[in-house]
Order: C-alpha cells, then sequence, then structure tokens
C-alpha cells in the first residue's frame, strides 16, 4: 500500500523522543524512583528507535520506477 | 485521582493525533477499490500485519483490565497470554490461515457461505456485526468515563471527538488507516509503559522485593505465600488462588475453548492476516504477533502487581482509590501507576498509549464491521450486483453508520449500569461455541450446512442452560446467572470459573451436534467445491523457497518453546 508505513512511525518518535529529551533538559525533573532525568534519558531512547525506523524505511525503499 | 497535564504532554498528544489523521489523508488516494478499502488490497507486509492483528486485540480496557488483574490475581493473570493466546495463535497461522487465505474469503462469514451454507453465514455476519459496534460503543464509553476521572475532561467531549477522528482516519484510508494506527499503538504501549515497568521495579527492590511484598499480599488474603508470583503451583484447586479456577477449567476453557474461539475465528484479529500481501505473510501473521504478545505480560500485568505491592506497603505512599463499596477500585491501577512513577511528558506519553489504545480498538470494530456489512450483508442480502465503486462509496457509509451507532450505545451504556454485563453476556453466548463450527468446518468435510447451523444453535442453547443453571459466588442479579432454578446446581468460586466452564459445555455441545445432525443430513457440497476450504481436500502450502525464519512451522515451534521456558520460570 503506496505509503510505507516506517516513514510516518519514524518521524513520529523521531519528533515525541526530540520533544521529550529536550524537555528534560529544559525542565530536569528528577523521578522518586531513580534520581535521574527519565524524560531525558527515556526521550533519547526514544529517538532512537524514531531514528531506526527511518533507517530502514531509508534502506528499504522500493526503486523508483 | 486526578491528574495534572502540562503543556508537554499536551504537545505529545498533539503530535499523534497529527499523525493519526495524517496518515489518514496519506492513504486516501490509493483507496481506490472496494479491495483497497476493505483488505488493503492484500498488501501489507507481514511484519505490519502482526503488530496490527496483536493491537488489534490490545484495546485499553485489556490493557487496564490485565493492569486490575495482576493487582487481584498476580502473575497468574499471564494465563491469559501463555495460554490463553499464544497456542491459539500457533494454530490459526499453521493450521487455519490456508483455508481462510487460500479461499479468497473476504471475511470470515463469508469462508461460512463458502464451506456451510448461507444460513450459517447469515448468523454469523449479523451476530459479528451487531457485537463489533456494541464493543466498539462499550470502548467509547470507557475512554469517556476514564478521561472524565483522570483528566476531568468532559464525557461528551470525549466521545464525539473520538468518533470524528475514527471517522475522519478510517473514512480516508480504510483499513489500511486502521491496521497503521494499531502499528503505532504498539510501539506506543511498548515504549510508553517500560519506563512505569522500570521505574516501579527500581523502586519495589527489583522482582525479588516485588516477590517478598507480595508475599504479604497473599498472606493477608489467607492464600500460599507465592500465590501472586507463582503462575502454576495454586491452580490445583479454585480454593487455593484468587481467580478461584482449577487446572482443567482454566486449560479447557480459557486456553482451548475461549482462546481458540477468540483468536481463531474472530474476524476483527484475522481480517488483519487476510490483508497480508502473500500467503506465507499471512500464515505468519499470528506468528508474529505472538513474540511480543507471550512478553505483554510484563507490560500491563507487572504494573498491577507493583501497584498492590506498593498498597500493601504503608511507608510508600501509594494508595488505590475506593471502589464505592469498600474494596478497592483495581482497574485505577493502571492509570495510579502512570500517575505515580511518569514526570509531565513521560505521562502525557503514556496517556497518549492508553487513547491510542482505545481508539484503535475502536477502529478495529468499525473496520471489521464495515467490511462484513458491506460484503456480507449489503451486497449478500440488500444489493446484490452493484458496481465496485458502488461497495466502495457503502463501506465508506457503513463506517459513518457504525460509528453512530456505537456513540449511541456509548450513552446507553452510560445510562443503564447493566447493560455492559447484558452485552457481555451475549457476546460469550454468540462467541462461545464457534470454535467447534470451524474446527469441524475445515478438518472434517463430512460437516454439513445445516449441521453447523443447528450446531451452533445448540451451542448457544447449552451456554444458557448453564449460565440458568449455575452462579458465581456473592452473584446478585440474574445477569450473572441462576435464573432457571430456584437453587443453583452449581455455584462457582468466580465468574471466571463459571465463564470457562459455559464455554466448555457450549463447544461441547456444538460439536456433538454438529457431528451428529451432519451424519443425519446429505452433503450440499461437493469434493470439488471444498478444494481449499477443507484440510484433507486442500494442498498444503509449500515453505521450501523460504529461510528457515520465515517458515510458519519454525516459528511456530520457536514461539512454543519460549512460552513453555516462560511458564517454567514462573511456575
Amino acid at each position: 500500500m503506496g505509503l510505507d508505513i516506517r516513514l510516518p512511525i519514524g518521524l513520529m518518535f523521531s519528533l515525541i523522543g526530540a520533544v521529550l529529551a529536550v524537555y528534560g533538559v529544559a525542565v530536569p525533573q528528577k523521578s522518586q524512583a531513580l534520581g535521574i532525568n527519565v524524560n531525558l534519558i527515556w526521550g533519547a531512547c526514544i529517538l532512537g528507535v524514531g531514528g531506526l525506523m527511518l533507517i530502514a524505511w531509508w534502506f528499504g525503499r522500493r526503486p523508483a520506477k | 485521582m486526578h491528574i495534572q497535564l502540562g503543556f508537554i504532554d499536551y504537545a505529545i498528544l498533539i503530535i499523534y493525533f497529527a499523525f493519526v489523521l495524517g496518515i489518514g489523508f496519506a492513504l486516501r488516494r490509493f483507496m481506490r477499490t472496494s479491495s483497497d478499502f476493505f483488505l488493503s488490497g492484500r498488501s501489507i507486509p507481514a511484519w505490519v500485519a502482526g503488530l496490527a492483528f496483536l493491537s488489534a486485540n490490545l484495546g485499553a480496557q485489556e490493557v487496564i483490565g490485565m493492569g486490575a488483574s495482576g493487582a487481584k490475581y498476580g502473575i497468574a493473570t499471564s494465563h491469559f497470554y501463555w495460554i490463553g493466546a499464544i497456542p491459539a495463535m500457533v494454530f490459526v497461522g499453521i493450521f487455519m490461515m490456508p483455508f481462510y487465505y487460500g479461499s479468497k474469503a473476504r471475511s470470515v462469514p463469508e469462508y461460512l457461505k463458502l464451506r456451510f451454507d448461507e444460513k450459517t453465514r447469515g448468523f454469523n455476519a449479523i451476530t459479528f456485526a451487531g457485537m463489533t459496534v456494541m464493543s466498539s460503543g462499550i470502548s467509547m464509553y470507557a475512554m469517556g468515563r476514564l478521561l472524565e476521572a483522570l483528566l476531568g475532561w468532559d464525557f461528551n467531549v470525549s466521545v464525539w471527538v473520538s468518533a470524528a477522528i475514527i471517522v475522519g482516519y478510517i473514512y480516508l484510508g480504510g483499513l489500511t488507516s486502521a491496521i497503521y494506527n494499531e502499528v503505532l499503538q504498539f510501539f506506543l504501549i511498548v515504549l510508553g509503559f517500560i519506563p512505569v515497568v522500570f521505574l516501579g521495579l527500581k523502586d519495589v527492590g527489583g522482582w525479588d522485593g516485588l516477590t517478598a511484598k507480595l508475599t504479604t499480599v497473599a498472606t493477608s488474603q489467607h492464600y500460599a505465600p507465592g500465590t501472586w508470583s507463582q503462575s502454576w503451583q495454586h491452580m490445583t484447586s479454585s480454593a487455593s488462588n484468587p481467580m478461584g479456577v482449577e487446572i482443567f477449567g482454566l486449560a479447557m476453557g480459557l486456553g482451548f475453548v475461549l482462546s481458540f474461539g477468540y483468536w481463531c475465528t474472530d474476524f476483527l484479529v484475522v481480517q488483519r492476516a487476510m490483508a497480508a500481501d502473500s500467503m506465507s505473510a499471512a500464515r505468519r501473521t499470528p506468528l508474529i504477533a505472538a513474540f511480543p504478545k507471550m512478553l505483554f505480560p510484563f507490560l500491563v500485568i507487572v504494573p498491577g502487581m507493583i501497584a498492590v505491592a506498593l498498597v500493601s506497603d504503608p511507608a510508600s505512599g501509594f494508595s488505590l482509590p475506593s471502589d464505592g463499596s469498600g474494596g478497592i477500585d483495581y482497574n485505577q491501577a493502571i492509570p495510579a501507576m502512570l500517575q505515580h512513577y511518569l514526570p509531565n511528558g513521560l505521562l502525557g506519553l503514556g496517556l497518549c498509549a492508553l487513547m491510542a489504545s482505545f481508539m484503535s480498538g475502536m477502529a478495529g470494530n468499525v473496520t471489521a464491521f464495515n467490511t462484513v456489512w458491506t460484503y456480507d450483508i449489503y451486497q449478500s442480502y440488500i444489493a446484490p450486483k452493484k458496481s465496485d465503486a458502488h461497495y466502495l462509496w457503502m463501506g465508506r457509509a457503513a463506517t459513518l453508520g457504525g460509528i453512530a451507532i456505537s456513540v449511541a450505545a456509548a450513552y446507553l451504556a452510560k445510562q443503564f449500569n447493566n447493560i455492559m454485563d447484558v452485552l457481555q453476556l451475549v457476546f460469550s453466548l454468540v462467541n462461545a461455541p464457534l470454535f467447534a463450527t470451524f474446527l469441524l468446518g475445515m478438518f472434517w468435510k463430512r460437516a454439513t450446512g445445516h449441521g453447523a447451523f443447528f450446531g451452533l444453535l445448540s451451542g448457544a442453547i447449552a451456554w444458557l442452560i448453564h449460565h440458568g443453571l449455575t452462579i458465581p459466588a456473592g452473584a446478585t442479579t440474574w445477569v450473572k446467572g441462576g435464573w432457571l432454578a430456584s437453587t443453583p446446581v452449581h455455584i462457582y468460586r468466580s465468574e471466571m470459573a463459571q465463564s470457562f466452564w459455559a464455554a466448555i459445555f457450549a463447544f461441547t455441545a456444538c460439536l456433538a451436534m454438529t457431528i451428529a445432525i451432519s451424519l443425519a443430513t446429505k452433503r450440499t457440497k461437493t469434493d470439488d467445491e471444498l478444494t481449499g476450504l477443507v484440510y484433507s481436500l486442500t494442498s498444503k502450502p509449500r515453505d521450501e523457497g523460504l529461510p528457515w525464519w520465515q517458515k510458519p512451522s519454525y516459528l511456530g515451534v520457536v514461539v512454543l518453546a519460549i512460552t513453555l521456558v516462560l511458564n517454567l520460570l514462573f511456575f
């Protein structure tokens, strides 16, 4: 089906991950259980997931007709 | 309990909804035929179909309900995954998909028409269509209530806005929109819940710390110390576990009848596999879904277990709201955990995951509804032999109609407390015997249309008789059973035990009656007509060209082996 789902997944999670990570830096919020900045750390992980999806999309593109 | 969202949380929700609608718009130009709209043109790659297969079942009620059960019953809740889903998913992929996909039927009812006859299809199509819009309405109601309680959002606004969004993306992109959003939802649930589980486990001192706290929970309710952290050891008698079930009812009722009945015959999930791009992809769809499925207990059940462990420890400062009658409202376990552990930002992501599951649960129902309505009811009985463009139009109209009925059902549920119980009753009544019909249909060429139809009716009647004669302990209304006898024939320890046994009776009655009536009636379909529909008359799918990790049989064995290991680890 025309649209490769990896593109929107990649874009959405890169965006959400980046927003969370930036927010984590700007407004450091210590989580009570860990004493670490979970928004920053997990935001970076989500950004990574989004990035991997974009890479998978890039290399999985069908050759242009 | 009230959650205060910040602008960052709203930002994440807005990003998500923008993508959801964006996907619908991007797909719009690819919806040219009814097959594009209802079947995604059979062009979905296996991994996408697999994740959608999983998510279509993972509505928010499921997530919240599993968290609640994790708190109420502990790790034994994972039976709903490890024996209540995985074996059936392997079975449908390896043994049943060749007939569903290979027959080119466009829906499960249509398979019944090809295999049996018109009345069996009509019965299945009409009950199924009715149930899907009702379920979608119940999801909508549950979401409205939850958002009202958690965020203070107005019930009407939640219902209408969610309805509008779902209409928007399905109207534009059909089944593909729904499938793509289910994949998004899968990632949201995984990414949104991992931090809760991680932080929660860290907080209670890891698995060992959790087990120690759960020992207190178990002994304070007069169960053996390991009841909350061992899944099998306390299943020998219905008195020794809080679920109130014993091993036979669990294995036969849940593990066989209910789970095979759902995963193998429910068009809502099967439709995802039917949209796959090849026979081998369709067969791999449920198997790919099985891998994350067996790990989901750690995402949705463990938070509930952590919640109840925290409640048992006064020093934690964590509590769950009361349910209004003195008990704990376990349904708040998941939302309370999100609120407890996630700071603004990740909290938005967690709520986004919950909302996404509500919406994709509704969307899944709506896409199954519009397909069955258009192909099995409208095209078959109301307006046959119209152009394909007409049916595409009908599919879009049915999307609107289905959502309108769902909204009505949501308001009905809000009005009448009992209606959800009654609907649950009807659903189980209709679903419980179904697997017997498919089993005989696919593996016994002698099964006839009359046999199938009257077998299904007998199964439903057996279910009703069982329900009328038994009650779960503490039941107060007829909806729970016991309306046929002044003194019930049997009192179950829990509703769960009653439903497992009701399923066993319905299945057995349907199986026996279908066999008996089939033997007594003439075959109406020749061997030729049944080719591709029955096991013995269909050439086996060949997997030779595939690498080993794409062979359904290999994947199935791997899935079952890992599930076995999980069961042993948490024995």
